[in-house]
């Protein structure tokens, strides 16, 4: 088996240089991206970002290329470049580490996006907590524009690009796209049906690319090394590095980059130090709140697109939220149901009610008051939630309930016979 | 009499932001974090609605909806600090809940209250992005973890006298 060792592409720069300084990013190559990208032709762009086979990282995992490729052919003249960097999933905190320690080369990833769709404009959408992150982009910004990085004529060229930091106002829901286009045009942040996509249909209905942070970060490396060497790392299926949020029970949690593919197991006893305590692993939460639930029995799985969503999981932000023997996985659960209650952004209905209705179902099981027809009553609302919500927030509710009830089905039964464990009591009685 | 003083500063005040922003409705976000900054109470009242809404050219009710969807804006006084403690599951798994008592007895309030000398607001926000340095608050823009809660007393105590 191919052993793996952290790999810096993206965070080479992170704690390395000065954030707040764009010579210390020139130092070490910033900007040379966007010298490669401006001496060739938009399509030519395109096309080696299509040749990389880069993946969205904001956990879709969509054909960054393709998705490029559709906004440059649109018949309509302006266009716009979002960056996705509403960053809250539970357990995720890589799009803050990278613009906090490395905002120039977000900046360069969105300016090289901006020529090769033909934008003129671009949106950085920063979660409003991420203070630190809004004041680097800013300064970067700032900083670039009287280097002639940004604005009118780029580098001399015929390309004119500028960016605009916008600061989110608290809400979840806005990490997904099109609520975020809703939230950037003044409005509050309600999900748009899809189709049409925001390539078609974006901000202020024009045709318009929003990407995350991280896909966007990828871009200056592929850009410079070029898509062969792109493929060179990760899988296949799933090419380059990929950040991987480490947190809960793990002696070092942090944030770790390696080649996609890099089994869970590496990610947890090597690169987060293991468990404190000796203690034994019970399970992991991968992806986030939106994610699946792994047993001790998984961890050998690589930790890419296909190989997650071969063993019904998926990659989702990379994150990876450990759990030991002495935690509750209903009381987890009970932690990740509650975050999308409050989440849940009251469009439509079967999200709206059935966070809630979840909720109430999992505290009967934690109390101690449910029967065992409970526990198939919440596969039945899962399931609708996943046929009938509007947007990917409702629909993925159901792979953290679903994977907790099949892979950890004896404690759910065992809460049910013997009543609450002290976890559990202890939630309940706060929030009682 | 000072009172009245300060309410026509703040209206001055207000115009003076309003301003500075072009009239197109994508300001909305924008300008209304500015008003909220601009208050020493942290929150947006009728006025600062009505001054946004008539600068944007926007029904009322339409920044009414915007701001009531937002978790960040406020219709109501807050104290000059803002506590926001994360419960998010990795802060749950390590202890967010012993942290926000802890904070809660220490000051004297629950969640969303403001101490009675108008200095903290604390208030609970469901992930902060802060999970390895879990369980994690932040107070205005700065972000303090990993908290025990005997760490609660020093801390507020500190940022009480920092900030006095």
């Amino acid at each position: 088996m191919k052993a793996f060792a952290e790999k810096k592409v993206l965070l080479s720069n992170v704690g390395a240089i000065d954030p707040e300084r764009i010579e210390d990013y020139l130092d070490r190559g910033g900007y040379e991206g966007l010298r490669a990208a401006l001496k060739r032709s938009p399509a030519e762009v395109v096309g080696e970002i299509k040749e990389s086979r880069l993946r969205g990282r904001g956990g879709a995992g969509f054909p960054t290329g393709l998705k490029w490729e559709l906004v440059l052919k649109s018949r309509a003249k302006t266009r716009y470049v979002v960056c996705n960097a509403d960053e809250g999933e539970p357990g995720t905190f890589k799009d803050r580490v990278l613009m906090e320690g490395d905002p120039h080369r977000l900046i360069e990833g969105m300016t090289i996006c901006g020529y090769a769709v033909g934008a003129k404009r671009g949106f950085i959408y920063v979660r409003g907590e991420y203070a630190l992150s809004i004041r680097r982009l800013e300064r970067a910004i700032s900083q670039a524009r009287q280097r002639g990085l940004l604005g009118r004529k780029i580098l001399g060229s015929d390309f004119s690009f500028d960016l605009e930091v916008r600061a989110g106002a608290g809400a979840y829901v806005c990490g997904e796209e099109t609520a975020l286009l809703e939230s950037l045009e003044g409005k509050r942040g309600w999900p748009r049906i899809r189709p049409p996509f925001p390539v078609d249909y974006g901000f202020r209905g024009k045709p318009t690319v929003v990407n995350n942070v991280e896909t966007l970060a990828n871009v200056p490396e592929i850009m410079c090394r070029g898509a062969a060497w792109y493929r060179t790392l990760g899988t296949g299926d799933s090419p380059g590095t990929k950040l991987y949020p480490l947190s809960g029970a793990l002696n070092r949690p942090r944030l770790v980059e390696a080649e996609m593919g890099v089994p869970l197991r590496t990610l947890i006893y090597d690169f987060g130090g293991g468990l404190p305590g000796g203690r034994e692993l019970k399970g992991v939460l991968v992806g986030g709140a939106a994610g699946a639930f792994l047993a001790p029995e998984e961890l050998d799985v690589p930790m890419d697109f296909k190989s997650l969503w071969e063993i019904g999981a998926g990659l989702g932000s990379g994150a990876v939220l450990v759990f030991d023997e002495t935690a509750c996985v209903i009381d987890v659960l009970w932690s990740v149901l509650s975050f999308f209650a409050h989440e849940a952004c009251g469009q439509c209905t079967p999200c709206r009610v059935g966070t809630v209705i979840l909720l109430s179902l999992l505290e009967k099981v934690q109390n101690g008051s449910g029967d065992p027809a409970v526990l198939e009553k919440m596969l039945k609302v899962t399931h609708l939630m996943k046929v009938a919500s509007l947007c990917p927030l409702g629909q993925s509710v159901r792979l953290p309930v679903e994977t907790a009830l099949e892979k950890f089905r004896r404690e759910f039964e065992s809460h049910l016979k013997e009543g609450p464990c002290p976890q559990c009591k202890a939630t309940t009685e706060v929030h009682a | 009499m000072r009172e009245g003083r300060i309410l026509l500063a703040r209206r001055v005040n207000r115009q003076e932001i309003v301003r500075k922003f072009p009239r197109r409705e994508d300001q909305l976000l924008p300008l209304l974090h500015a008003l909220q900054r601009a208050n020493p109470q942290n929150y947006l009242t009728p006025d600062d609605l009505r001054a946004a809404a008539e600068h944007l050219r926007l029904p009322l009710a339409a920044v009414y909806d915007a701001v009531t969807f937002y978790s960040m804006f406020s219709l109501f006084p807050r104290g000059r600090h803002i506590i926001r403690v994360c419960r998010s599951p990795t802060c749950h798994l390590l202890g967010a809940i012993p942290l926000i008592e802890a904070l809660e007895r220490e000051l004297g309030i629950r969640i969303g209250e403001t101490t009675p000398d108008g200095f903290f607001t604390l208030e609970a926000v469901s992930c902060l992005g802060l999970c390895d340095r879990a369980p994690a608050l932040m107070i205005d823009g700065e972000s303090f973890g990993p908290l025990a809660p005997k760490d609660v007393r020093e801390l507020l105590t500190q940022y009480r006298e920092v900030k006095r």
